[in-house]
């Protein structure tokens, strides 16, 4: 079955929760997306800045160190941290923008948590000479002020946000705010399979390329598909982009790593899919970290990128039918998987991916050498190295005490 | 009730050639006690429909002030369960219709067929709710058609002719016209083309039209008053409350009622 059905649903999730004023625009999106997906040219131009501009497609790397040190199946990593502005964040951004572009809009807007889709949107922007505001919880700006200021540099606006919990779901009721103030001339510039549809069907097409690369090079070097893909589930963008050119397969295992941050006993987590219940947040139905009334509550991550209280709903679809499973990491975890694979393969993952890798050290070494599993390495890490030098800091001294 | 009680108000006003006037507060902020004070304080001085909102956590269609007004009551507890009580203890004493305005979230939590026989039990007669358009509204206004409550909907200056249709086709009560593209929220002017905005509305309904989203002073009251059936104001009277006391706002208020 082809899913999102017509009107934006994956089973029971996704639809369209906003109000009236941004009804139309929704309309004209999933239109120009629909006529642009057809369109050669359009597909060309993108591929075009996919290759020439993003540096697609990113290797799929055989972690030698990392197979032998976890004794199980043979792992392979896909390098979306090699994507220029590191992280599988510009995919979308290229595409969204060049969408925005056709549809005649000359301003973007976006959200941003750990920044990453920031740097990419600003990027995007610039380079198709478009204006860019950036909307970002007070608090990430400080996680993550290394980001704040690429997205400067890149000529985007970034407006702090100090409503709520300072974070990215806070980002995001501003971004809806603005475009719905801005939306005629305004192109939310959505960053996750998250939102009303057609976002998550859109964000999931773009971000498509990963799964889509992924299945040709694993053929090419082995001659058969993987057993097990692994990736973090924030929103899940780079998630539903490895997974969803396998979904027919029914041999892939899916694997989503969803941000446990200090246990989930501890109240004090982002995974929704793990903890939440369905609900109706941000322009669609799907699992939400919410009381029992149906309000939103507060999360928590290490990892600014996980931390949101929702997730697209086509997860919450793969949840409920079974066709991947979901198992939330732990900051200790995450910190752990982000030191072992700088260590063992020289390369630092962003503390989203270090989520994956982690969910992998635990999946792997019960598995056949015969097997193959993919991790995505959805970003670079060094955005996040200076929080967690901090962190490992406060560890030492924690434990020396 | 409900519905019928909501047309009566329009069709009393319309007779006198006036318009409605129809106040928001949110339940909860600051207290329950001191909106039914207010409530009642209002509809003594000539409120039409008091709209009532239940607060919730990430309210996108709402400005600052109502978006404070609400984390205040969040802070204080308020809820859905707690707003019906203070509705009930309203009814007791209150002629004049009464509207929730809630997100849908908190409402699918509750339940739909629970929350339709509570609304109908504690007396409220219309419900407007600014995230649920009118194609995922379905299963709610099912349930609230079956206990007679109204099933208030928004239009837009964006929506478009055959969304137009669509939306006022099966709405009741009236229809909640957004002034503005924006949020919730005072503001110095009008969005030019607002007269044009409510005659395309007017055309293809029967329902009485409700202006609401940035209307802060008599003046603009007056401005609209000959293109519409009732004028809706929230954020200057929560926050003139807010800032100085109820008797302010109903100074304010006895103004509006004066010039619609």
């Amino acid at each position: 079955m082809h899913l999102p059905d017509v009107n934006g649903h994956f089973g029971s999730y996704g639809g369209r929760f906003v109000p009236e004023t941004l009804m139309p625009a929704l309309e004209e999106i999933e239109k120009a997306y629909r006529e642009a997906k057809e369109d050669a040219l359009f597909i060309k131009e993108l591929n075009y800045y996919f290759e020439q501009y993003a540096g697609r497609p990113t290797p799929l790397y055989f972690a030698a160190n990392l197979t032998k040190y976890l004794g199980g199946a043979r792992i392979y990593l896909k390098r979306e941290d090699l994507n220029h502005t590191g992280s599988h964040k510009l995919n979308n951004a290229l595409g969204q923008a060049l969408l925005a572009r056709r549809m005649g809009k000359k301003r973007v807007i976006a959200e941003t948590g750990a920044g990453q889709h920031g740097v990419a949107a600003a990027t995007a922007a610039a380079l198709l000479g478009m204006e860019c505001v950036v909307y970002m919880g007070e608090e990430d700006t400080h996680r993550q002020a290394l980001n704040v200021f690429r997205m400067e540099l890149l000529g985007a606006k970034v407006i702090p946000v100090t409503a709520g919990s300072r974070t990215l779901k806070d980002a995001v009721n501003e971004a809806l705010r603005d475009w719905v103030t801005n939306v005629e001339t305004t192109h939310y510039l959505i960053g996750s399979v998250v939102g009303p549809h057609p976002y998550p069907m859109i964000v999931r097409d773009f971000q498509a390329v990963i799964g889509q690369e992924t299945r040709r090079q694993i053929l090419e070097e082995t001659g058969r598909l993987p057993d097990h893909l692994f990736a973090c589930v924030g929103g899940g963008s780079n998630a539903m982009g490895l997974f969803y050119p396998f979904i027919q397969d029914d041999g892939v295992k899916m694997w989503g790593a969803e941000a446990a941050g200090l246990g989930i006993t501890t109240g004090r987590h982002a995974a929704s899919l793990t903890a939440g219940r369905p609900g109706v947040f941000q322009g669609a139905y799907s699992y939400v970290i919410q009381d029992e009334d149906g309000q939103i509550e507060p999360v928590y991550s290490i990892s600014a990128g996980l931390d949101y209280p929702g997730v697209g709903p086509e997860h919450s679809y793969l949840k409920d039918t079974g066709r991947a499973v979901y198992t939330a990491i732990s900051d200790f975890e995450a910190l752990e998987a982000f030191q072992l694979l700088s260590r063992t393969e020289g390369i630092i993952p962003a503390l989203e991916s270090a989520h994956a890798v982690a969910l992998a050290m635990k999946i792997v070494p019960g598995l056949s050498p015969e097997e193959i599993v993919v991790i995505n390495i959805s970003g670079r890490g060094d955005k996040d190295v200076e929080q967690v030098q901090r962190v490992l800091r406060k560890g030492e001294k924690i434990r020396g005490s | 009730m409900g519905v019928e009680k909501i047309d009566a108000v329009f069709t009393n006003r319309k007779q006198e050639g006036r318009r409605a006037l129809i106040v928001y507060l949110c339940a909860g902020d600051p207290s329950p006690e001191a909106v039914a004070t207010a409530v009642e304080h209002l509809a003594e001085i000539g409120v039409d429909i008091i709209e009532l909102g239940v607060p919730f956590s990430d309210p996108v269609a709402d400005g600052p002030v109502i978006q404070a007004a609400s984390a205040r009551a969040l802070a204080n507890g308020m809820n859905l369960e707690k707003t019906l009580l203070l509705v009930q203890m309203l009814r007791v004493r209150l002629n004049q219709p009464l509207v929730l305005m809630s997100y849908y979230n908190p409402l699918l939590q509750y339940g739909l067929d629970k929350l339709a026989r509570d609304l109908a039990e504690c007396g409220v007669d219309g419900l407007i709710v600014p995230d649920l358009p009118f194609e995922e509204g379905g299963p709610l206004r099912e349930k609230l058609k079956s206990k007679k409550i109204a099933a208030i909907p928004l239009v837009a200056p964006t929506t478009t002719p055959a969304r137009l249709n669509k939306i006022t086709s099966i709405g009741e009560g009236f229809v909640y016209c957004v002034s503005l593209t924006g949020v919730t929220g005072a503001r110095d002017s009008l969005p030019p083309g607002i007269a044009a905005y409510l005659e395309r509305v007017r055309k293809v309904t029967d329902l009485p039209l409700g202006v609401g989203f940035g209307i802060s002073s008599p003046d603009q009251a007056v401005m609209l008053a000959p293109h519409c059936d009732g004028i809706i104001v929230g954020s200057v009277v929560v926050e003139t409350i807010y800032k100085k006391g109820l008797a302010a706002a109903a100074e304010l208020v006895r103004e509006l009622r004066q010039v619609i």
